[in-house]
């Protein structure tokens, strides 16, 4: 007998037919995962199992037996009896799922007792014993804490506790990572990995995250619409997708080991050949000259690969050092940053960095110094150092033009400078509980590049990007705008913010809400103001006629655009993405990061991308600085932090994010566990 | 516990901050209106010579600073008067003397609020009962007829003046059932039985007003709470609705509870006028509402005074029920 049986299910709110037609089987102990954008009903036929949709006015049909129980036919006693006991759910956020008021174990203990008839006092070590077995410190002690007083992970895995407190023999897991941090969510797939290993529970895993599912799961479903899409081995799904939805699903996945694809025209030059890119990036050497097109604007060719070339400043202490010095000691030290050049494609740099390339890359590197070097003094050295050493020096033969983009670049690149943060130091509370969220961060964003910052949740990096929009003071330090000090917020500065659906008043329409910042700077005429509006909505994507809509009307891929026709509304030089897209499905999430990268082509915008996700930093950044705990542990050129990782931190959070490959996947969880147990 | 102590004294110094503030506004508006205080004090028939001695008796030629500054002073240490023919020592914490006879504001309260407290306690329980009891039901049995037959009473509860409740109980069950004697206040310490016979009519007739705002109260909190994701949580892992409703939906609707019980509390120990006017309970309520027509300000004063310090203690003790009932919350 399978564990799961669903034959013909359908779920309809209303007109709404959520789930149409979807048959599946669960065998016991195997793992399934339903894989699907929101709204592809797959949350819905995750409560349809435990028989949740009754009395919610939802219609159910067709049959649904799990553990025995015809879930259809069974009475509420007989429902209640298979909830929990049977079949065990775990939900999305940890934190509303647990009630606020309660200590943690007793409310394992309340869920135990339900199901068996012990004493109290039996039931509080039975959930102490689960609590221990998913990997809380100190069990007996935290069973008492309140849910406010764990953290996202230890909540998760309070709520696993929970499920496993009746040994069920089927787990469902509606999204248990997606509220949770990169690392988080890996120590909690390792968990669920070896609950399973042990137990031998059947496993339903409930995602919009394809990673995830590579990880944990024999085989996988793809929802569309309430049905079917493709169901198969795992390796069969993500190798060799037969359905074309499956293939644009996988497609959209960011990934965290492709490096960034320009977007737009130029992509195909690029991709043309490797050995194109180098006189691309000189292009955008002499381009830099002219002004304008900023040293940086050019997302083109030279961001994404030759990119290296002008943004390489970006190097912490540490990594600045060796690379600077090796540039002035010898030409070896300059073709190692050709080196850096080449990471991405090795091709390029051995065969066609001249040496006067690479100095060009020096003096660029030495220029942009400033850059989000956090410990000046040895940076400094560095850049002391680079112009007297490979500029001046043995490059002196090196061809004229070459010296020139050099030059070029440099000035070009520490003339485009818009923003630049020093010292940035915020700090919340007061007295003994004062603590800096960002402690002395620096960092200089030129023109029409982007900047990703990326952080886990409470690393400060929100509280950075409100400090550089000046939505926030700092505390000690300041924020440059084109070279000038400034106190409040800047109309050249914008954000886009993270929850499209909050950042939105729900009483005005989505046009009013664009015209803010225009009314806000003073523009008056009411036609004018339309005409503007109409024009940013086109602009992003979105139709003019929406002016007069509200936004519930739009899904959360629209309003993320909505907020950012309002972010440009205010003509910025600059805007700070804070999560732009971490609410959104992945294929909306590919389309509002192009949309993005066009803008910023177009506009010559400068982006702050402000991420928990490492892939999509990756996808859009031209330069990544890793926070941990209010500080930059890492920064440089993108392909550099995630080529060759040097703070243990940025390693440990890139050896965290899923992989798509099943295979790598298990080789990472091993790499894992070795790590753990060590 | 040496958070709670902070939190004890920052809340009494607060406390005494704003009994001051309502002193001093209280004082001026009174004292500083125009209307010659001595005259109606004296009598329409008196002449300006005793006019005058009046004024002199009572200081009313003080500057008002001096005057508010010996009402402070009396508070604290107590003060001496002189009532033209004696000198009456009235120890602290003295709020002055009445005007109109020659009892001290202090006494006077003291014989009135037991009347109230008796009065409001009562029906502080009577209204607990039966509003939250009535929100949990209505937000338990959610559309379905008794749903709506209890939303319907709490409606008419609300839009029914008390006086009319009141006089309705009180023709109904003492005039024409002859079920409870009229009402009547006998005081706690002199026979507990006949005061809470008396008092009966009148904590119901309060509570009905008030229960109604609870009741309201409760199911919109209820249903809020009983739409989070924890309860979604435990209606998964097989949990009865019973438990849900009355463990973990209860306990994340009691804060407004709580506010709103703080606040009603309070300004009933003096705002149950037409409560006690009706009943014929010599409350704070009714006696406050005399003074202010027979121009008697020190017991307005002191009144107001003494509903304000109710007012504030009520909501301090809302404040550490708050944080007993949810634990996040900090007393700061």
């Amino acid at each position: 007998m399978s564990l799961v049986q669903v034959t013909d299910l359908f779920v309809e709110f209303g007109d709404l037919r959520a789930v149409d037609g979807l048959s599946f089987r669960l065998e016991q102990g195997a793992a399934l995962a339903l894989v699907g954008e929101s709204g592809s009903g797959k949350s819905t036929v995750a409560s349809a199992l435990l028989g949740l949709h009754r009395g919610t006015g939802a219609r159910v049909g067709g049959s649904i037996e799990v553990a025995g129980t015809d879930v259809q036919q069974a009475s509420d006693d007989e429902l209640r009896r298979l909830r929990g006991a049977k079949a065990a759910m775990v939900f999305q956020d940890p934190l509303s799922s647990l009630d606020p008021y309660y200590a943690i174990g007793d409310q394992i203990a309340e869920v135990y007792r339900v199901h068996t008839r012990v004493s109290r006092r039996a039931a509080r070590a039975r959930a102490v014993e689960v609590l221990d077995r998913v990997g809380i410190p100190d069990a007996p002690r935290r069973s008492r804490s309140r849910p406010h007083e764990f953290s996202g992970g230890m909540r998760q895995r309070a709520l696993i506790a929970m499920a496993l407190a009746c040994e069920p023999a089927l787990l469902i897991a509606d999204e248990p990572t997606t509220a949770l941090d990169v690392t988080v969510q890996a120590q909690i797939l390792d968990l669920l990995h070896a609950l399973r290993e042990e137990t031998g529970m059947g496993l339903l895993l409930v995602t919009h995250d394809v990673g995830v599912a590579a990880e944990s799961v024999d085989e996988v479903l793809v929802m569309r619409h309430g049905r079917v899409v493709e169901h198969a081995p795992v390796a069969d799904v993500l190798e060799a997708p037969t359905e074309a939805y499956t293939r644009t699903l996988l497609a959209a996945v960011p990934r965290v080991d492709v490096r960034r694809t320009p977007p737009g025209a130029l992509s195909e030059s690029v991709t043309g050949g490797s050995g194109s890119l180098l006189p691309d990036a000189s292009a955008e050497g002499r381009k830099a000259l002219s002004p304008g097109a900023g040293a940086a604007v050019p997302p083109e060719g030279a961001s994404g690969h030759g990119g290296v070339a002008f943004s390489g400043d970006l190097a912490p202490g540490a990594r600045a050092v060796p690379a600077g010095a090796g540039a002035a000691v010898s030409p070896e030290g300059v073709s190692g940053d050709g080196g850096v050049l080449s990471s991405g494609s090795s091709v390029q740099g051995a065969r066609d960095v001249p040496s006067g390339e690479g100095s060009a890359v020096s003096p660029g590197r030495a220029s942009g110094d400033g850059g989000v070097v956090s410990s000046g003094a040895s940076a400094r050295a560095a850049r002391a150092d680079v112009p007297g050493g490979p500029a001046e020096g043995p490059e002196a033969d090196s061809p004229a033009t070459g010296a020139e983009n050099a030059r070029g670049v440099s000035a070009g690149a520490s003339g485009d400078v818009v923003l630049e943060a020093s010292g940035l130091r915020r700090e919340f509370g007061r007295g003994k509980r004062a603590f800096a969220a960002v402690d002395d961060v620096s960092l200089t964003l030129r023109r029409g590049e982007t900047l990703g910052i990326v952080g886990e949740s409470g690393s400060g990096k929100t509280t950075l990007g409100r400090m550089l929009v000046g939505l926030l003071q700092p505390t000690t330090g300041e924020v440059r705008y084109e070279g000038h000090a400034r106190v409040g917020v800047n109309p050249a500065v914008q954000m886009v913010f993270q929850d499209p659906v909050s950042s939105l008043n729900p009483r005005r329409s989505v046009g009013e809400s664009i015209a803010d910042p225009l009314r806000a700077r003073g523009e008056r005429d009411e036609r004018g103001i339309r005409r503007r509006v109409t024009e940013l909505l086109e602009r992003v994507g979105l139709e003019g006629a929406h002016y007069d809509r509200y936004p519930h009307e739009f899904s959360g891929g629209q309003r993320q655009r909505v907020g950012i026709a309002r972010a440009l509304a205010a003509d910025p030089r600059v805007i700070v993405c804070d999560e732009p897209v971490s609410a959104l499905d992945v294929t909306t999430q590919a389309q509002v990061v192009a949309l993005l990268g066009e803008l910023q082509r177009e506009l010559g915008l400068a982006l702050v991308f402000v991420a928990h996700d490492l892939a999509v930093v990756r996808q859009v950044s031209d330069r990544v600085a890793v926070m941990r705990r209010g500080r930059i542990v890492e920064s440089g050129p993108a392909d550099e932090v995630y080529g060759t990782p040097q703070d243990p931190y940025t390693k440990q959070l890139l050896a965290a994010v899923p992989a798509l490959d099943p295979q790598v996947a298990a080789r990472r969880r091993a790499a894992r566990r070795e790590l753990a147990a060590a | 516990m040496s958070g709670f102590a902070g939190f004890a004294l920052r809340r009494a110094m607060g406390a005494v901050i704003t009994l001051l503030a309502i002193s001093v506004i209280i004082y001026v508006v009174f004292y500083a209106t125009p209307g010659n205080v001595a005259q109606i004090t004296c009598g329409p028939r008196c002449s300006p010579e005793q006019v005058h001695q009046v004024a002199q008796q009572l200081k009313l030629d003080d500057p008002l600073y001096l005057r508010y500054w010996h009402f402070l002073e009396g508070i604290v240490v107590g003060q001496d008067y002189s009532t033209g023919t004696s000198v009456e020592h009235c120890s602290a914490p003295c709020l002055g003397q009445s005007y109109q006879s020659d009892q001290q504001v202090t006494q006077i309260i003291l014989t009135k609020l037991p009347v109230s407290l008796s009065l409001v306690v009562g029906a502080m329980v009577l209204w607990l009962l039966m509003g939250v009891g009535t929100g949990v039901l209505s937000a338990w049995r959610r559309g379905r007829i008794s749903e709506r037959a209890l939303t319907g009473l709490t409606l008419a509860g609300i839009s029914t003046p008390v006086f009319v409740i009141g006089l309705l109980l009180m023709i109904v069950i003492c005039g024409q059932l002859e079920l409870l004697p009229f009402p009547e206040y006998v005081s706690l310490t002199d026979d507990p039985e006949q005061w809470a016979w008396g008092l009966l009519l009148p904590w119901f007739t309060l509570a009905l007003s008030e229960a109604a705002y609870f009741a309201r109260l409760t199911r919109a909190s209820m249903l809020e709470t009983l739409a989070e994701d924890h309860i979604r949580t435990f209606r998964a892992y097989g949990v009865g609705e019973r438990s849900l409703v009355g463990r973990h939906a209860l306990r994340g609707a009691l804060a407004p509870i709580i506010a709103l019980n703080a606040n009603d509390f309070g300004s009933a120990v003096g705002g149950a006028v037409l409560i006690e006017s009706l009943f014929g309970l010599p409350g704070i309520g009714q006696e406050l509402v005399h003074a202010v027509n027979v121009v008697d300000l020190p017991v307005v004063v002191g009144m107001v005074l003494v509903i304000g310090f109710f007012v504030v203690l009520a909501n301090a003790v809302a404040d550490v029920l708050y944080a007993v009932a949810d634990r996040r919350v900090v007393l700061t």
